[in-house]
């Protein structure tokens, strides 16, 4: 089981290193550029680098693993200070990091996880924890509601590592209320179409949201679909009911700014200004890190 | 000095040039540790890329070589977790490379179809079969496949041979004796060069079709085998696209996609050029990793209208 610490101030942190450490060489290889999340965290780590005064050497895997591996080698070659890999997957680590790990250079795992035998392979894994933003959600929700709800939510897709995490993060929180529950729950496959279509079935089986205090989506899209299926029934999302999801994208920025949404929990890519001073302090002072670092979610309301 | 060196030649050139630009380029580029580096990363590509040499020798094309590396690699793996030896599973999957090869060569002589719809076939059936046996990356724990994995030796400099790249090295061996020194590879030359002139002076051409294919598939399944070894791993989305580096490495290494004219030789260093580019690129570290599809698609257009300049008029030559 994985130790969780949460890093508070990091961000502030970050404006002292960059004065104070003289120029490191970071090799970073990313999985690819797909969905809008990543290209922004790519985006972010070479920007962030440049203002730390990070030579950052920064390889794009394209989604395949012998890419990132090529590139992991290659840093190696170059001799650079450290290692930062967003693995495209878990397995098949155990060589590479060895090399790594012979050559004397540390390795940083950035948002997933990797499975190898022997833990002392990578320092530690900066990444964001899907369960806190589901404990967030609900406490946002407890607060609001003075812990009395009734909430409909809508899952991602079956068995996705931020379901699973979101659904059980916001249950442990809402366990702690007897007058809180879920009364219906499906997936919504992560997308506006299936947002949307969820909760026409949900108007139709609770009567119109009789009773209902919340709508729960685990992202911004479904909760999008979701407001628009409620317009269509002539119900009013943001003022009959509370709505509250995960991402913080600049659609449901639009509609918390209109009041049809109420609260987003960000899931950041802006995420360098955490990741990086983790890794300079530990190049600064090799000290025994936790294997896990949470990047602390945000929660976005209306005001 | 015979015509039939001459692209080799040009290929060994771009490749020396290549490393001397990036040595002058970066420090710690022109090391034992780098080349021992493109070896142990571009090791599957190569041994399936020398099977597909074979393919486009004789005539024909495999585009299922992708397919059946990340095939071979989840069986292993699979298998590995249900407790079976992994020599077990490599023999068997060597063989079943081989028995698939052979049906694509076979249904492509008997009913005369394009190679390219026979093996893009193949290439659905075995992606289709990876995501049948596992979705997941399964890891592959067995002490021996460990210990293969993790197995180095020492190059003077800093560097090592991987048990990948030694495998592939071996069977580079392997199958230049097979191209040049047996009679098989002399009917394989025969087909591609003209399959009818061929097949009047009695070459056996269903025989030397199924068995090309055969090598194809056996070589693209060895690929596999080193590729799990590599990751220690099976991925059904391993591999991807790994054909067309494949034939692109052949192709760089002089061998004629018309058939009949090239060096299992050349395809060794066609593969090590594309590694080349990409840690060239790499090492650069703020060059968008989309220059290296982009560079590699020039050298490739570069060198296919140099072969029609350098030995079109060569490859006439041999067939009157």
């Amino acid at each position: 089981m994985k130790v969780k610490t949460i890093l508070l101030g990091a961000a502030v942190a970050s404006g002292l290193f960059a004065a104070s450490v003289s120029a490191q060489t970071i090799g970073f290889s990313q999985v690819g550029s797909e969905g809008d999340w990543r290209p922004a965290f790519s985006a972010d780590m070479q920007s962030t680098a440049e203002e730390m005064g990070i030579e950052l050497k920064f390889a794009n895997a394209q989604g395949r693993q012998e890419d990132q591996l090529r590139a992991v080698r290659a840093f190696i070659a170059q001799q650079v200070d450290a290692i930062i890999i967003a693995p495209v997957v878990v397995t098949g680590w155990d060589q590479v990091l060895q090399e790594a790990k012979d050559a004397g250079i540390p390795v940083f795992l950035a948002d997933r996880d990797v499975e190898v035998d022997d833990p002392s392979l990578f320092v530690t894994r900066i990444s964001a924890d899907f369960n806190l933003e589901g404990r967030l959600a609900a406490a946002w929700l407890a607060a609001e509601s003075r812990g009395g709800c009734n909430i409909v939510e809508l899952q991602g897709t079956v068995g996705s590592a931020p379901a699973i995490e979101r659904n059980s993060g916001f249950m442990a929180v809402i366990d702690q209320f007897p007058a809180m529950e879920i009364v219906a729950t499906q997936s919504g496959e992560f997308t506006t179409e299936g947002g949307k279509r969820v909760m026409e079935a949900f108007i139709k089986s609770t009567d119109n949201l009789d009773g209902i205090c919340a709508v729960f989506a685990h992202n911004d899209n479904m909760q999008l679909g979701a407001i628009q299926a409620m317009k269509e029934a002539g119900l009013n999302p943001g003022q009959d009911v509370l709505m509250i999801s995960v991402d913080y994208v600049p659609a449901i920025i639009t509609a918390i700014e209109a009041g049809e949404a109420n609260a987003s929990v960000e899931l950041r890519s802006a995420i360098g200004q955490f990741i990086y001073p983790v890794v300079l302090e530990y190049l600064a002072n090799p000290t025994e890190l936790e294997k896990w670092i949470v990047i602390p979610s945000d929660l976005h309301t209306a005001h | 000095m015979n015509q039939k060196y001459w692209p080799l030649l040009a290929t060994i050139t771009v490749f020396i040039a290549l490393f001397v630009i990036g040595g002058s380029m970066y420090n710690n580029f022109l090391s034992t540790l780098v080349l021992g580096h493109i070896l142990a990363d571009n090791a599957f590509i190569i041994i399936a890329a020398i099977g597909t040499t074979f393919v486009i020798l004789s005539g024909g094309i495999d585009l299922s070589v992708g397919s059946m590396i990340a095939f071979v690699g989840v069986v292993m793996a699979v298998l590995d977790s249900a407790g079976w030896h992994p020599l077990v599973t490599i023999a068997m999957m060597l063989a079943f490379g081989f028995l698939f090869g052979a049906f694509q060569g076979f249904i492509i002589d008997y009913c005369k179809i394009q190679p390219f719809i026979m093996t893009l076939a193949g290439l659905f059936i075995l992606r289709g079969g990876c995501f049948m046996v596992t979705l997941d990356s399964v890891p592959i724990k067995h002490p021996f496949v460990k210990m293969m994995a993790s197995t180095r030796v020492p190059l003077p400099g800093g560097g090592f041979l991987t048990t990948g790249a030694m495998v592939m090295l071996a069977s580079l061996v392997i199958a230049i004796i097979i191209a040049h020194y047996t009679r098989f590879g002399s009917n394989v030359y025969a087909i591609g060069g003209d399959r009818e002139s061929a097949r009047l002076m009695g070459v056996p051409t269903r025989k030397t079709t199924v068995l090309t294919y055969a090598t194809g598939g056996i070589y693209a399944a060895l690929a596999g085998v080193v590729y799990a070894l590599y990751t220690s791993s099976g991925y059904p989305l391993a591999a991807t696209g790994a054909e067309l580096n494949a034939i692109a490495a052949v192709v760089l290494g002089g061998t004629l996609l018309t058939g009949g004219v090239g060096l299992v030789a050349g395809t060794l260093f066609g593969g090590m050029i594309l590694g080349l580019i990409s840690t060239l690129i790499i090492f650069h570290g703020s060059l968008n990793s989309a220059w290296i599809m982009i560079s590699s698609g020039i050298l490739l257009f570069v060198f296919i209208v140099m072969h029609r300049f350098l030995i079109g008029s060569f490859g006439r030559q041999k067939l009157s």
